[in-house]
């Protein structure tokens, strides 16, 4: 019977099977960062029990992290230790982890792809739900919570149920200037954040096709904004080049045995799927976000929308909400929409390819004066290391841009970079959520060349109209 | 983890749709290296006013409902991270059954694992129920082997797995007997190395 990629990964890690449906699912590789873990390993340890395989997990710290002069330390205690308290973890346990002062640490979902820690084929789950991202490179790949967390380093299982499968389908390629970010922001306005909920989500089509590795992970990282835990996309060429003699790929005979298998993982041209949805790349514009849930997004020519005109009365109540905690008003263009600070990071946008997109636009130009601050934030420490060579960090210091640390940063504010309240923010991250970063901040979501014309000109603009 | 059966209690009615899990507990919380403790900081920033006193426009803050264990909210509840946060925060709170038209994928997950019963409800029972709620608290009694709620006026059936069902009435640990397959998984491993030897490589240490 013809497969989707989906039910091929599923199939391949199927330990058992009960009756009801529930899945005993294999787990090849588990990341771990200092949030969603302590819990579990004092778990482990109340119960006395020991890693199952130790060298599935990989650790680092990332959302506590400064981003500012790292040798300084953690000033805030509490983050402080619970970053130690990970460092203690992986000690005893004996997991590797890339500890904050590792050039390897970064963003988990940034340096597993970059080390190739993750591979297609694979089953990587992690405490956090962008782990989506990793489906890009053809494997499965879920958030869990905690108490799953302390499941995998004991068994290297997941009780699991099967999803449905759906499959966005991407016509034409995107033109100049637009991204995978606007795509994946135009198929979240299309669908909603629950568009996708109890699906596995595979993209697919020549759009995606024409995407970068870099692009399609930023695809799959906001397939959970859609609602669906994980989103996929076949394995090709591109997928094989972007893994080829990454530090922990195979090599030699191993590595030809693996790109054997992995040209295996795409859907079957008849398999067919639960849902599917069609969206043609040729015509979209960029996208930024309004309101306080990703699917309120509109393209930058919009204007923000009345309430009146809401499809029903729950989401008229949303909207509405939602205006009073933007402070906008129906009617308002988006390009009149100033902002107060950037940030340029996340593991949405914070890998090299995005780096360079807002360099691009920020080369020979300054941040505009109304604009507090420019953060850009590298996802890892070896895309720090690629743009400097670049000259990036030059381009963003002359612009009146900062360059730092990397980390989650002020994705959602955990460290100390963070929106004060009532300040407004066009961000390269996922979730434009009330509070999300900083308490009464305002998140306005955008591509990272987006994001550094917002910076340019205090206001969003499109991008491709800068000269 | 505390057993499910039935449970009894006034109705807290939180009318709003796509409650995500930074609503539930926001970031300043998620450092703590403990599950206990949440509860205090459940719905922070809607709760609470600027100066930290409770907001009396909240439903959470409405005494008649101080103690309720049964939330109502709209579809989609529980988008956003996977932070277990959420419902420990819950939990820790006195939440044990939430009925809404549809709960997101791994906040389901999460609250099988902390004792936390998610009653899917049709939208048009769910939007009787959030009527009902109007003219003063609603008392309920949702009774999980039967698989029913009961209202004043309303008694609903919902759907439930039945491994999820049992894992709540009977407050079962899934670490405990996913190692009772020992043997399964090992065999599995070894088949999957022949395979795929490349899945098993050793991390350099150190
Ligand atoms: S960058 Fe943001 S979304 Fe990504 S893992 Fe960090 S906090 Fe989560």
């Amino acid at each position: 019977m013809a497969k989707t990629l989906y039910d091929k990964l599923w199939e391949q890690h199927e330990v058992l099977r009960e009756e009801d449906g529930r899945t005993l699912l294999y787990i090849d590789r588990h990341l771990l960062h200092e949030v969603t873990s302590p819990q579990a390993f004092a778990g482990l340890r109340a119960a006395g029990r020991s890693l199952w395989r130790r060298d599935a997990n990989i650790a680092t710290a990332d959302h506590n992290v400064p981003t500012t002069d790292r040798a300084a330390g953690i000033s805030d205690p509490t983050s402080r230790l619970q970053v130690e308290t990970l460092d203690r973890n992986c000690q005893e346990f004996g997991v590797e982890e890339f500890g904050m002062l590792d050039r390897r640490q970064g963003i988990v979902h940034v340096i597993a792809p970059e080390q190739g820690l993750t591979l297609p084929g694979m089953t990587v789950v992690c405490g956090d739900s962008h782990t989506a991202t990793h489906g890009a490179l053809g494997a499965l790949a879920f958030g869990i919570g905690t108490t799953e967390v302390e499941h995998v380093l004991a068994t290297q299982c997941l009780w699991a149920r099967k999803s449905r499968n759906m499959r966005i389908w991407v016509e034409g390629r995107l033109s100049t200037g637009v991204t995978a970010k606007d795509l994946v922001l135009a198929i979240i306005g299309q669908i909603g954040t629950a568009g996708g909920t109890g699906y596995a989500m595979e993209f697919a089509g020549p759009g995606v096709a024409a995407l970068s590795m870099e692009g399609r992970m930023t695809l799959c990282n906001m397939a959970i904004e859609a609602g669906a835990r994980s989103g996929l996309v076949a394995v090709d060429q591109c997928t094989i080049d972007y893994l080829r003699n990454r530090p922990y790929a195979p090599q030699g005979e191993q590595w030809e045995q693996a790109v054997r298998a992995w040209r295996e993982l795409h859907s079957d041209s008849d398999a067919s799927f639960d849902r599917e949805v069609r969206i043609d790349a040729s015509h979209l514009v960029p996208q930024v976000t309004w309101g306080t849930s990703p699917e309120m997004v509109l393209p930058v020519d919009g204007v923000v929308p009345n309430p009146a005109q809401a499809p029903d009365p729950v989401r008229r109540a949303a909207w509405e909400r939602a205006l009073a905690y933007m402070a906008l008003q129906p009617g308002t263009p988006i390009r009149d929409i100033t902002v107060d600070k950037v940030f340029i990071g996340s593991c949405t946008n914070a890998r090299i390819e995005d780096l360079r997109a807002a360099a691009a636009v920020a080369r020979g130009r300054r941040k505009a004066g109304s604009v507090k601050e420019v953060l850009v934030v590298p996802g890892s420490g070896l895309v720090k290391a690629q743009a400097e060579a670049e000259g990036l960090d030059q381009i963003f210091l002359e612009a009146g841009f900062q360059w730092r640390e990397p980390g989650c940063s002020m994705c959602l504010a955990m460290n100390a970079d963070r929106l004060e309240p009532g300040e407004r923010c066009a961000a390269t991250s996922n979730r434009n959520f009330e509070g999300r970063q900083g308490t009464g901040g305002r998140t306005h979501l955008v591509s990272p060349a987006m994001a550094a014309a917002a910076a340019i000109a205090g206001h969003f603009v499109d991008v491709r109209e800068l000269s | 983890m505390e057993p499910v059966t039935v449970v009894e209690s006034r109705v807290i009615p939180l009318d709003r749709a796509n409650v995500d899990t930074d609503a539930i507990i926001p970031k300043q919380f998620l450092k703590t290296i403990e599950r206990k403790g949440l509860g205090k900081h459940l719905f922070h920033d809607w709760r609470y006013l600027a100066d930290g006193t409770p907001d009396p426009t909240f439903i959470l803050n409405e005494p008649a409902l101080a103690n309720a264990k049964i939330l109502l909210a709209r579809e989609n509840f529980g988008c956003g991270s996977s932070r277990e946060h959420a419902p420990w925060a819950l939990a820790d709170y006195g939440i044990r059954v939430i009925i809404a038209p549809s709960f997101a994928d791994i906040f389901a997950n999460n609250c099988a694992q902390n004792g936390i019963l998610l009653i899917p409800l049709a939208p048009q029972e769910v939007e009787e129920l959030f009527v009902a709620c109007r003219s003063g608290p609603l008392q309920m009694r949702v009774d999980l082997p039967a698989q029913r709620v009961h209202a004043p006026l309303q008694a609903y059936s919902f759907a439930i797995a039945p491994g999820t069902k049992e894992k709540l009435l009977l407050g079962l640990d899934d670490i405990q007997s996913t190692l009772s397959h020992r043997d399964t998984i090992l065999a599995y491993e070894a088949t999957r190395k022949r395979e795929a030897p490349w899945l098993f490589q050793e991390l350099r240490h150190g």
